[in-house]
This record gives C-alpha cells, sequence and structure tokens, in this order.
C-alpha cells in the first residue's frame, strides 16, 4: 500500500511538526509516500470565502495532478491538514453535482493541460493509519506504551463535517481507539468536534479565544495532560493563545497540545527530536517509565 | 339472453367519452368518433359526455342489440377506475364482456397534453390499435374460488385485538397471533393516553380478557409465523409455537413459582419495563398479561443451563404445570383473510450520540417514561431517576429521529402528543419544571389542540428549536451536575443553555426490524421508508396488492390508538366482506400451457414470481395454478418453446394492437375542419 502525499502550506510553516512526525511515522510503519508534483495552494484559505470556484479549480488542478499520478502506480491522496482535506473533498462534490462548476473548473484545467475524471479518493492520515494499516499491527510495533498519558482527542470540525467520510459527525472515536491501542488513556469529552475558533482567532480574537478556552477548560476539567488534534489550525489554535488567555479571563490554563501523530511516533520509540517534539510550546507530560528509543530511520 | 359467441365478423360498436371538460376540453371527441366510423369492422362510432353514466352504458347495450354488434370498444379513462363497468354494460347487451377493450385517453393523453391537435391524433392513434385488437378478441370465463371463512391475524396490540373482537363478534374464527408471551403491545406498556388522560390500561385489559375468553379467538401468544402458502380465500398458514416451559392449559397465573425461583432477586432487564426493572428466569410480563400463565426463560435458568437446579418453583407448583422438556410446535391452520398487525418499533436513540442516550444515566426514551410514570412500573409510578434522584427539572426533546435526512425523515405523528402527555404526567408527578423543546407542534386530531392549550396553561414551558446536544459540559457553576440542553430558542434567536436533571427523548417510529421479512413471507410490499404498503393511500388503505390480506395500525405507518383501531376496523370490515362474499371472482387474464407444446424443461418453475407454476411430474409438463397467477407474463415470455400463453394478451392480441398503432397510413382527421 502506498499514497500520495499532499503536504499543504501549514504543513512547510507553522505545522513543520505534524509533516515530520507524519513522515518518521509512515517510515517507521513501512508505507511508502509520494509527494505530489508541483502542487499548489490547495484553495482553503481566503480564496474559498472570496470566490469559490477560484478555490475548486486550485484543488482540482491538484487532483488531477494525482491522478495522473495514480496512472504510473501512486495510491489514494493523503491530506493530512484537515482545511486541505475538505476543500479536496467538497472539490470532488461540487465536480459531480454541480455542472456549473464543473464546466469552469473543467475549461481553466484544460487551459493547463490537465483532466479531471474524479477518481482519486482523498483520505485523511487518521483514517489511513487506523482504517487501512489497522490498530492492531500498530499496537504491535508499540515500543514504549503511553502509560500516564491522560488523551482528550480533538478532532475538530472539517475531518467530520459535513462530510462524514470514516467517523461519525458528532462524536468521532477513532483517533480514541489509536490513543488507547498505545497505551494512554482516552479522556471522555463533550469537546472533540467542536469548533477551535478557525480563523477567528486572527479576526475577532476576542470570539475565538473564547472557543479556545472553553476547549482547553473542559480538557483540564476531565483530567486530561494533553490535548492530540489532528489539524494544523487547531493545533495552532489551541497551543499559542493559552497564556493571551489565562490573561484575558484569569484563567490558568497550562495544556500540551501535540499531533496524533507525534504521540503515535513516541510510542513506537521514534527520538523526539525526529517527531518535532522540541517544536511545541508546552512540554509533554512525562509517561510511566523509561524511554526506549529506536530512530525511525533504523 | 344467451352470450353470443364473437365467431361471427366482427361489428364493432365505438364510444369516446367527453369526461365533462375532462378529455372533451383538449381532445376534439367529434372527430375522433368521426375518425372510428372509418376503422374496419366499426359499425356504430359515437360521443357521449358521460359514458359512465346509466344513459352512457345504456347507449352500448342497445347498440348491441339494434346494431347487432358483437365488439365494444370505449375510449375514456383508466381501465382502473371504469373497465369493470364497461364490461358489466357489454355483458347486459348479451356479449361476453372480454369482447370489450378499453382505450385510456384521459390519463394517457387529455391529462397530459396541452396542445388539442396532437392529443386528438394520439387519441385516434390508441383507438385504431383497440379496434384492431378487439376484433380477435376471445370469449372468457371468469373463475370462481370458494373462500375458507377463518380469518388469521398477526400481531395483538391494540390493532390486532380490535380487529380479532369485531371478526369474533360477527361470527367468523379468528386465529390472533402474537409474538411476545403477552397481548397488548405498546399500549399495554402505556401509563395514560392522550389528550383525555384516561388509564391505558382501565380501557385495554377489558379488551384483552375479552380476547383470552372469546369461543370464536383462538389466541395463540409467544408463537410467530413461519410460512404462508395459497392464495386469496385459501391461505395454508405455519405457526410456530414457542415452548414457555410451562403448559398454558394447566397454569392458573398464581406466579408462585416466581417467588419460588432459586434466585432470590431478578437478575436479568425486564423487557416490558424497558430494563428498568429486573426479572427472574420464570416470570410474567406484567401482572394483568393476557395469558395469564408465566414463561421460564432457558437463557437465564439455572436448570436449562447446568440441569442442577433444586427446581423449587416446580415444588411449589400444586398443578404441575412446569414442564422442561416442553418442544417448539409448528401448527398448520387454513384461512381465508389475513390482517397484518404487526405494529412498530421505537427508533433507537442511540444513533443520535449527541442526545448522551445510553451514556447519561438520566437521559431516558419515551417509552421508558412511560414505564416510569407507570402505577404498575418499576418505580409504582414514582418519578424516582436510575441515579436515585427526584428531578426538578425535565427537558422533553421532540422529534428525536424523525424529521431528519440523517435519521427518519418523516413525522411519527404521535410524538407531539405524547410529550405534551408525558409532561403533564412528569410534572403531576414531581412539581419539577418541564421544557419542551420543538420543532412545530403538531395537534392536529380531535381535542389535541385543546390539550395543547391547556398544558400552556399549566405552565409547562415550551421552546421553539431543534436541540443541538445533552451535554455535562457546564460552563457555569450552577449548571454542574445537571445535564445541560443547548438548543437555538429561534423565537428570540439564541442559543440557550438549559440545565436539567432529566432529559426525555421523545423518539418516533419506525418499521419492525424484521419487516422486509414479514412483507415477503405475505407477499406484500414496503414503501420507501419500510413500513407496509397499502393499495391506495386515499381509497384503499387497509388493501394490500395482495388480495386477502390486509394491514392495520402502525405497521402501515406511525399512528395513535384511535388511528390505529380504526383501521383495525376497517381492515376487519374488509375482511368480512371478503369473506361473507362466499366466493371470489379472478380475472381470466391468466397465463395457461398448451400441453402438447410444453417440454417439460421447468425454466418456467424458477421465475414465476407467485409461485403459480408447477410439475406434473407424471405429464411431465407445467401445471399453472389459475387462482395463484397474477398474469405478469413473465412465463410467457420464457417458454422457449412458446407453450405458455395468456388469456387476453394473446400474441395475435397484441400484434393487432401494435399493427393498430403503427399503421399511419389511414387518414387521421384532427381539428375542426374535418
Amino acid at each position: 500500500m502506498s499514497y500520495l502525499y499532499f503536504p499543504g502550506c501549514s504543513l512547510r510553516s507553522t505545522g513543520r511538526a505534524y509533516e515530520e512526525s507524519i513522515l518518521a511515522v509512515f517510515r517507521k510503519l513501512q508505507i511508502p509516500l509520494t509527494e505530489l508534483e508541483d502542487w499548489n495552494c490547495c484553495g482553503a484559505t481566503a480564496y474559498v470565502s472570496i470566490d469559490e470556484n477560484r478555490a475548486f479549480t486550485l484543488a482540482a488542478r491538484n487532483l488531477a495532478i494525482a491522478e495522473r499520478m495514480q496512472g504510473n502506480g501512486g495510491g489514494d491522496l493523503m491530506a493530512p491538514c484537515s482545511a486541505c482535506y475538505l476543500v479536496l473533498e467538497k472539490t470532488q462534490h461540487y465536480m459531480e453535482t454541480d455542472e456549473g462548476v464543473k464546466r469552469e473548473v473543467t475549461t481553466a484545467l484544460h487551459r493547463g493541460g490537465l483532466d479531471y475524471r474524479g477518481t482519486t479518493k482523498v483520505r485523511h492520515p487518521l483514517d489511513i493509519l487506523v482504517n487501512d494499516i489497522g490498530i492492531e499491527k500498530i499496537a504491535r510495533a508499540v515500543v514504549h506504551p503511553m502509560k500516564g498519558m491522560n488523551v482528550a482527542c480533538y478532532y475538530g470540525c472539517q475531518v467530520v463535517r459535513p462530510f462524514q467520510t470514516f467517523d461519525h459527525a458528532a462524536y468521532p472515536t477513532t483517533m480514541d481507539r489509536l490513543v488507547t491501542a498505545l497505551g494512554g488513556r482516552s479522556v471522555d469529552w463533550p469537546m472533540k468536534a467542536r469548533c477551535c475558533g478557525g480563523s477567528l482567532t486572527g479576526t475577532i480574537q476576542e470570539a475565538g479565544l473564547r472557543l479556545n478556552r472553553a476547549l482547553l477548560k473542559e480538557a483540564t476539567a476531565r483530567g486530561a495532560n494533553i490535548i492530540l488534534t489532528c489539524c494544523p489550525l487547531c493545533q495552532h489554535n489551541l497551543e499559542c493563545y493559552q497564556k493571551r488567555i489565562n490573561r484575558r479571563f484569569g484563567e490558568s490554563l497550562h495544556m500540551p497540545i501535540a499531533y496524533f501523530t507525534q504521540f503515535l511516533g513516541l510510542a513506537l520509540g521514534i527520538p523526539p527530536r525526529e517527531l518535532g517534539i522540541q517544536r511545541l510550546f508546552v512540554p509533554l507530560p512525562e509517561t510511566d517509565g523509561k524511554r526506549k528509543e529506536v530512530p525511525a530511520h533504523a | 339472453m344467451p352470450e353470443r359467441n364473437g365467431h361471427d365478423a366482427p361489428r364493432i360498436g365505438f364510444y369516446v367519452c367527453h369526461c365533462g371538460h375532462n378529455i372533451a376540453g383538449t381532445v376534439d371527441v367529434a372527430a375522433v368518433a368521426k375518425f372510428a366510423a372509418t376503422l374496419p369492422n366499426v359499425v356504430v362510432a359515437r360521443d357521449y359526455k358521460y359514458m359512465c353514466s346509466d344513459p352512457g352504458q345504456e347507449l352500448i347495450t342497445t347498440d348491441i342489440r339494434e346494431e347487432k354488434l358483437n365488439r365494444i370498444v370505449v375510449a375514456s379513462c383508466s381501465p382502473l377506475l371504469h373497465e369493470h363497468t364497461f364490461r358489466v354494460a357489454t355483458q347486459k347487451g348479451g356479449l361476453n364482456p372480454f369482447f370489450f377493450q378499453m382505450v385510456n385517453i384521459r390519463e394517457n393523453v387529455s391529462w397530459v397534453n396541452d396542445d388539442g391537435k396532437a392529443a386528438t391524433a394520439k387519441a385516434c392513434d390508441l383507438v385504431r390499435a383497440a379496434v384492431r385488437r378487439v376484433a380477435v378478441h376471445r370469449a372468457l370465463e371468469t373463475k370462481h374460488v370458494r373462500i375458507h371463512p377463518d380469518v388469521l391475524i398477526v400481531g395483538a396490540g391494540i390493532s390486532g385485538i380490535h380487529a380479532a373482537l369485531t371478526l369474533a363478534n360477527a361470527g367468523k374464527k379468528v386465529t390472533l397471533v402474537e409474538r411476545e408471551p403477552t397481548i397488548g403491545g405498546h399500549m399495554a406498556m402505556f401509563d395514560k393516553t392522550f389528550p383525555t388522560l384516561d388509564c391505558a390500561a382501565c380501557i385495554l385489559t377489558p379488551k384483552m380478557s375479552a380476547v383470552k375468553n372469546h369461543p370464536n379467538i383462538t389466541l395463540w401468544s409467544y408463537s410467530e409465523v413461519t410460512e404462508v402458502s395459497g392464495y386469496v380465500g385459501n391461505y395454508t398458514v405455519k405457526v410456530k409455537r414457542k415452548p414457555r416451559y410451562v403448559s398454558e392449559e394447566l397454569c392458573v397465573g398464581c406466579m408462585e413459582c416466581i417467588d419460588a425461583c432459586v434466585y432470590k432477586e431478578g437478575k436479568t432487564p425486564d423487557e416490558f419495563n424497558q430494563g428498568l426493572s429486573k426479572r427472574k428466569p420464570v416470570y410474567i410480563p406484567f401482572p394483568q398479561a393476557t395469558p395469564q400463565v408465566v414463561l421460564i426463560d432457558p437463557e437465564t435458568c439455572i436448570e436449562f443451563k447446568s440441569g442442577r437446579c433444586k427446581k423449587t418453583c416446580v415444588e411449589k407448583c400444586d398443578r404441575n404445570a412446569i414442564d422442561f422438556k416442553q418442544k417448539e410446535e409448528i401448527r398448520e391452520i387454513n384461512v381465508g383473510a389475513i390482517i397484518l398487525s404487526t405494529g412498530f418499533k421505537t427508533f433507537d436513540a442511540k444513533r443520535i450520540p449527541y442526545y448522551g442516550y445510553g451514556k447519561f444515566p438520566n437521559v431516558y426514551s419515551s417509552i421508558e417514561v412511560e414505564r416510569l410514570v407507570n402505577a404498575s412500573g418499576p418505580t409504582s409510578g414514582e418519578l424516582i431517576l436510575r441515579d436515585g434522584r427526584r428531578p426538578k427539572t425535565v427537558g422533553i426533546i421532540h422529534c428525536v429521529g424523525s424529521r431528519d435526512k440523517n435519521t427518519n425523515r418523516w413525522c411519527s405523528r404521535t410524538c407531539c402528543m405524547y410529550s405534551l402527555k408525558l409532561a403533564h404526567l412528569l410534572k403531576e408527578h414531581s412539581h419539577a419544571e418541564v421544557y419542551n423543546f420543538y420543532i412545530d407542534i403538531r395537534a392536529a386530531g380531535k381535542a389535541y389542540e385543546e390539550f395543547y392549550d391547556k398544558l400552556l396553561e399549566e405552565n409547562i414551558h415550551f421552546i421553539r428549536g431543534r436541540v443541538a446536544e445533552v451535554t455535562d459540559w457546564c460552563a457555569r457553576p450552577e449548571e454542574k451536575g445537571k445535564l445541560i440542553i443547548r438548543v437555538e430558542d429561534t423565537m428570540i434567536g439564541v442559543v440557550r443553555r438549559v440545565p436539567v436533571d432529566m432529559v426525555v427523548l421523545a423518539v418516533g417510529m419506525e418499521p419492525n426490524a424484521d419487516a422486509q421479512d414479514v412483507r415477503r413471507m405475505f407477499n406484500i410490499s414496503c414503501s420507501t421508508e419500510g413500513f407496509f404498503l397499502e393499495r391506495h393511500p386515499k381509497l384503499a388503505p387497509v388493501d394490500t396488492f395482495t388480495d386477502g390480506i390486509y394491514i392495520a395500525g402502525a405497521c402501515q405507518g406511525p399512528k395513535d390508538i384511535p388511528d390505529s383501531v380504526a383501521q383495525a376496523g376497517a381492515a376487519a370490515a374488509q375482511a368480512l366482506s371478503l369473506i361473507d362474499a362466499g366466493e371470489v371472482e379472478l380475472e381470466p387474464n391468466t397465463a395457461y400451457v398448451v400441453e402438447e407444446d410444453c417440454s417439460g424443461c421447468k425454466s418456467c418453475l424458477a421465475i414465476c414470481p407467485y409461485s403459480a407454476i408447477s410439475r406434473d411430474e407424471a405429464k411431465q409438463k407445467a401445471v399453472i395454478n389459475e387462482a395463484l397467477c397474477k398474469g405478469c407474463g413473465t412465463c410467457v415470455a420464457t417458454c422457449p418453446s412458446g407453450a405458455i400463453r395468456q388469456n387476453l394478451f394473446e400474441d395475435e392480441q397484441i400484434f393487432s394492437e401494435i399493427r393498430g398503432l403503427l399503421e399511419a397510413d389511414e387518414p387521421i382527421l384532427t381539428g375542426g375542419e374535418a
């Protein structure tokens, strides 16, 4: 099984730790990834709000390239950033159901010498790891069980809504099952798929901070000592504004926010540096027992 | 007058109906008549305002006599509506009724065309086809079969009970089969009924005991139909009688064996109480269960599991009613008609995880609350929650699983009213503040809106909005320990958080899990959502597409008690009118085997959807049971040697009709100028 990999902009900037940990984990599990050739902006960001068709065209270009590469033996297209994941899914949806979108996008692609057929399956790494590779296989590869980690699994909105592709829209459980298999304790909390504030933290910050605060407070109240995310924007929002929230609302929040792939990598014994752990603002809690480490390239 | 056999040269009478403006408003009926007059063998061609009226039919009978007609064609509405009428008129005139052909120029022409000229041209084409066809019609005989006077009713909730009593009181023998150990269905679980608030048990249990004691009713509880064969008037049904391990004849329902059971306390969730209490391996569903017979659950009984029980129950029973060796029995009965009243199941609220059912102990489904407020329920009607508390605030969430394209799209019709009823009862039992979260209040029924008004005056709160979630995420200190209902109050346009102690989910009604199996067994249809399909939504609401099989109650769609009872009465009346006719006339459009051409290849056996074809092993030929044959024509088309033909659809007739349609060389007169 091999996959095409679409990093998108986040994984090369604020979400570097996400890319590092994904690459390390996939290498460790011996799942080949091929980066999408000549990829461009996924189309999410501000495009969607200003000109949807343009956003779909950008996404469709990536999909068309994936189709071309698939012809040469590439697998499903993996999009780790939830915003990329959703806009790619959305584009496929509208290319199938909206004649107007289809016409405009197809014309644009043709001018660039590309063609869209809709044969690529867009996948999120959480889906691939749990449903393709399988929890059992991953559990067998664990060298360092994550005992002592009380994890609030946080999915955010875009991987589960509006398209319920691999989990329930309001009460997803994929990441929780993975965390349990890795020896951690998944904390049941009601905020799994609630809004992280999205780009509000940059625009109407008061609203964004309030949404963030609710998540952080509830995870703390439920006894979590770490929140895991599967989206670079969620990670950024939850991690970076804690001090500001504490000042603004008189809280004392101090919650490590990591990517689920970092957590998985640690359990697989990959050295923290290869997983970008040093990039986190709030240090991770210690697991029980002594760490065993096996580098991913070993 | 003896029927003429039609072997003479065809003399066709043609009649085109105006149907008021329905046809004549679009089709130039005078031109159609004029055109028909030019066709071969047509002796008379007339147009008339209403052919189905008495004078219209009179035209046909008089012409047959005076013009010596031997074939009739009427161009009017759908054959579904008036084919029978005109066949009767043809017969009255002295002809075999099958020397008649009908042309549908209303549903197929005038109602679907704006262009008069094109419509008239199409009508003429269809008329030409019918005139060609009727010339080669043959005289046919209708078959009559006798009807077995007994009736089977499947499902003994309020619908089945009411239908059984209606038929039994009319002197018919009824076998009432119920899957559960007791009859009574969902209604037996309810405390009070809306809008009158009379006690469900008080109005139901007398009917239950009337069923048990009625000399014309054979009650088979704890039994299931396993096989149905036959046809209208003559069904053979196999019923599995599950073992109770207690003799129904000997047990008097004293329940001393239950007290004597080695289990001091019940350990198994009580089905009747929705798991809110526990029962022992030997039990009776509820004190007024009918029949008053206990049963033993072999899954939990020690004697069945280890064979080493002290059997204190057997010791205690002085009537020796307990029989661990009882076996399942298969009984076979013959009936003429069947009524299905198999009911519904409630929506499983676990399918909506954000309402917290199965996660938060104080979230209840409405059917659980029915038991909770019931005087004979697990708490004797006291409102004590699963965690032992008494609620000070209760939220009732409407439309759970209903009106939602993620779950069920339909409105379950009963939930608004039962939610209002439960709101009243909960307030009465606990003096709690009760909030209803609704989308629309649908109180369409006699005295229903008035009941809603009454509740508004009782200071029950109503918040309009579909609830987003039930959560234990408390954002404020006063929410601690509560369940918070988050909802957009669409009346004031804000998102509210309403902390409550108890949540009631007003779950909707769904088809039973095995509705598709039952449908197949009885050879009826289901509508898309899975409820049994009626023959016509307005004019045949309790008939099905299989003659002699009727449906009543919530198996046909969500329904409250009054509607279920009304439908049960209607189904009983339909069954009665079938039985009392004594015999049933079968449409002669059946297939038949030309024996000398049949090679006995069996190709037709497997493809018949009605299992109407068997094989005469002695002759090695196919045999078609005319009573079972629905005239679908599948076997006719399948037979490799052309040995199967079909009355009214003989090759010659169909080809004549096609030829008539395609023969455009004759002048077609359209418009007024012709």
